[in-house]
C-alpha cells in the first residue's frame, strides 16, 4: 500500500524540521512553509518520512494510505498538481 | 415560457405546478399575505412522513447547492441522513460582497426558506435546525415574524433557531459557519472531519444554502420533472443571480441555467469586462463573456464557474488593475491568517497588484506576482488562496494591455472613483490574526 504525506495548514506554524529530515519529499517556501512533492511517498523513504512525521512540533505532518488521502479532498499534492482548476468552493 | 406539467402525477405532489416557468422564487413586488398568502400561493408544505424519502426526488431534480460549490444536494442529504442526530443549517450568510439574494430571498420569501429548512430536516431525520443570517440580517424583523407565524400555524415540526453568522468574506464558508455556530471564531478549518460527519455540536450536519432550500421546498411540492422543465439536462433548473450592469444599477434576478450572459448582462454598451462568480470568481473580456452562458458547461472552458451567480460588467473608463487591485487589498485582509501561504501570499499579492496598477511599476513584479500566486494556490485549508489567486491570475490575462500601458506610466482611467464595491476595511485585531 502506498502512502502519502498530508499537511494540516492550519496547524503547520513553518518550524522546517519536515524538510530537514526530508528534503527529497519536502521543500520550504520562501516564508519557510512546507511545500510537498506530489505523490506517494518513494518506499525507500518511508523510514525517514514517519521521523519527519514524529518531528514536526505543531503535529501537522501526518502519513496515510494513498486510499484515506483520496477520500481527503483537501492533500496538498493534489492541489499543486492544478492550481489553476475547478471552482472555489465557498459557501454550499 | 412555459411549464409543462410532469408526465403522470406523483404521489404527495401538489396536483397542480404553477404556470409561468420563472421566476420560481422571488415573485415581482414579492407575495403578499405572510403564510397564508403563501401557503395558498404554492400549496400545503409536504412533509413525506419519515425520513429518506424526499431524497430520491432531490436526486431525480439533479439539484445542485445554489452557495457556490454547485455539490449535488441529493448526495449531501443522503450522508448526513446516515449520520446520527443530525443537525441542519440553513446558510444565509451570504459573506460574498457582490451577492445580495440570501438577503432577497429572506426578506420577500422567508416562508420558502422556512419550508426548505423543515424538509431537509426531515429528510435527514433532524431534531434541530438553524438558520444563519448575514450580521444585522434578521431582515428587520421579517424572519422572526415568519416563525411566529408559523409556530402559531403549528407548521413547523422542528424549532428553528435564528443566528448570526459572523462578518466577513469567509463567514458563510460552511466550516467557518459551524465554527461560529459551535461558539468558535468561525474561521475555517481544516477537513476532515467534514461537517457532515461532525458539524454543529458534534453531530453530522447538512449545510445548505437557503436558495438551495428553496428550491428543494419547490421541487417537493411539484416534482424533479417540473424541476427540470428550465435549464440544460446537466444543470437543471434555475438559479438566482446578482447581476451588477456597468451603469452601477444591481438586481437580483432569476434565470434558467444555460441563459446567455448576454441576457443578463447589458454587452452592447461600453463595458470592457466581465466577473463571473464575484470576488473568487474569474475576470473574462466583455466579447469572450457576450458568447458564454451561465451554466458551468459553457463557463469551465473559459476558467470561470457559475458560482453562486455573481456578475458584473466592468464600464469602460475604469482601471481594471486598479479594481482588482482594491479587491485583491479586501481579501488579503480577509484571510483568517491560519495557514502559513495565505498569510503570507495574499499580502504580497495585493501589494505587488497595487503597484502595476500604479504607474511605472518595477518591470520584475510580474514575475513575483507569478511566483507568489503558484507558492499561494491550493495551500490553505479552505479555498480562500486558490479563489483569490483564479480572480487576480484572470485579471492579468483580461487587463495584459492595461498591464503595458501601465508599464510605459500611462493608466487608461487615472483617477477614475472605485467602481466595485469593497466592505468597509475591517481594523486587524491585535496579534493580526482574526
Amino acid at each position: 500500500m502506498s502512502r502519502v504525506l498530508r499537511l494540516n495548514p492550519v496547524a503547520c506554524a513553518g518550524h522546517g524540521a519536515c524538510a530537514e529530515l526530508l528534503p527529497e519529499v519536502i521543500s520550504l517556501d520562501e516564508w519557510g512553509y512546507p511545500v510537498l512533492a506530489p505523490g506517494p511517498v518513494p518506499a525507500g523513504l518511508a523510514r525517514r518520512a514517519r521521523r519527519a512525521v514524529a518531528a514536526c512540533p505543531a503535529l501537522a505532518l501526518a502519513m496515510e494510505s494513498a486510499a484515506d488521502s483520496a477520500y481527503s479532498e483537501k492533500t496538498q499534492s493534489q492541489h499543486r498538481a492544478d492550481p489553476s482548476a475547478g471552482p472555489a468552493r465557498l459557501g454550499t | 415560457m412555459t411549464v409543462t406539467s410532469p408526465a403522470g402525477a406523483t404521489p404527495g405532489l401538489a396536483a397542480r405546478p404553477p404556470g409561468p416557468a420563472l421566476p420560481r422564487l422571488l415573485p415581482p413586488g414579492g407575495r403578499p399575505g405572510g403564510l397564508a398568502g403563501h401557503l395558498a400561493a404554492l400549496g400545503p408544505l409536504p412533509y413525506r412522513g419519515g425520513p429518506g424519502r424526499l431524497i430520491a426526488d432531490v436526486a431525480e431534480s439533479g439539484l445542485t447547492g445554489r452557495g457556490g460549490a454547485a455539490f449535488p444536494v441529493a448526495r449531501k442529504l443522503a450522508a448526513v441522513a446516515a449520520g446520527r442526530r443530525p443537525v441542519v443549517v440553513g446558510n444565509g450568510a451570504e459573506s460574498e460582497p457582490l451577492s445580495g439574494k440570501d438577503a432577497a430571498l429572506l426578506r420577500a420569501a422567508p416562508h420558502l426558506v422556512l419550508d426548505g429548512l423543515q424538509l431537509a430536516a426531515e429528510a435527514v431525520g433532524a431534531r434541530r435546525a438553524i438558520l444563519a443570517v448575514h450580521p444585522g440580517g434578521y431582515a428587520g424583523g421579517t424572519l422572526t415574524g415568519a416563525l411566529a407565524q408559523r409556530q402559531a400555524a403549528g407548521l413547523d415540526r422542528v424549532p428553528v433557531e435564528l443566528a448570526e453568522a459572523t462578518d466577513g468574506f469567509l463567514a458563510g464558508q460552511e466550516t467557518a459557519l459551524v465554527s461560529a455556530l459551535n461558539g468558535g471564531l468561525g474561521r475555517p478549518a481544516f477537513t476532515p472531519p467534514r461537517v457532515s460527519d461532525r458539524g454543529v455540536g458534534g453531530h453530522p450536519t447538512l449545510v445548505q444554502n437557503v436558495e438551495t432550500l428553496c428550491h428543494l421546498a419547490l421541487i417537493a411540492r411539484y416534482g424533479a420533472a417540473w424541476f427540470r422543465s428550465v435549464g440544460t439536462g446537466t444543470e437543471p433548473g434555475s438559479m438566482l443571480a446578482t447581476v451588477w450592469q456597468a451603469d452601477g444599477r444591481a438586481a437580483v434576478t432569476e434565470a434558467a441555467l444555460g441563459t446567455p450572459l448576454g441576457q443578463l448582462l447589458d454587452l452592447r454598451g461600453p463595458v470592457q469586462a466581465v466577473l463571473v462568480g464575484g470576488y473568487h470568481g474569474t475576470w473574462l473580456p466583455a466579447g469572450q463573456a457576450a458568447g458564454l452562458a451561465l451554466s458551468n458547461a459553457s463557463l469551465h472552458p473559459a476558467g470561470a464557474a457559475a458560482g453562486a451567480g455573481v456578475l458584473a460588467a466592468l464600464p469602460a473608463g475604469r482601471c481594471g488593475l486598479a479594481e482588482t487591485a482594491r479587491v485583491a487589498r479586501y481579501l488579503a485582509l480577509a484571510s483568517s491568517g491560519q495557514c502559513g501561504p495565505c498569510l503570507n501570499g495574499l499580502p504580497r499579492i495585493a501589494a505587488g497588484l497595487a503597484e502595476l496598477a500604479g504607474t511605472r511599476p518595477r518591470p520584475t513584479v510580474i514575475h513575483d506576482l507569478e511566483r507568489w500566486s503558484g507558492l499561494t494556490s491550493g495551500r490553505g485549508a479552505c479555498h480562500h488562496p486558490d479563489g483569490t489567486v483564479r480572480f487576480v491570475r484572470s485579471a492579468l490575462v483580461t487587463f495584459a494591455a492595461e498591464t503595458a500601458a501601465h508599464a510605459a506610466g500611462r493608466c487608461s482611467a487615472p483617477g477614475a472613483a472605485p467602481f466595485l464595491l469593497v466592505p468597509a476595511e475591517q481594523t486587524p485585531a491585535p496579534g493580526g490574526r482574526r
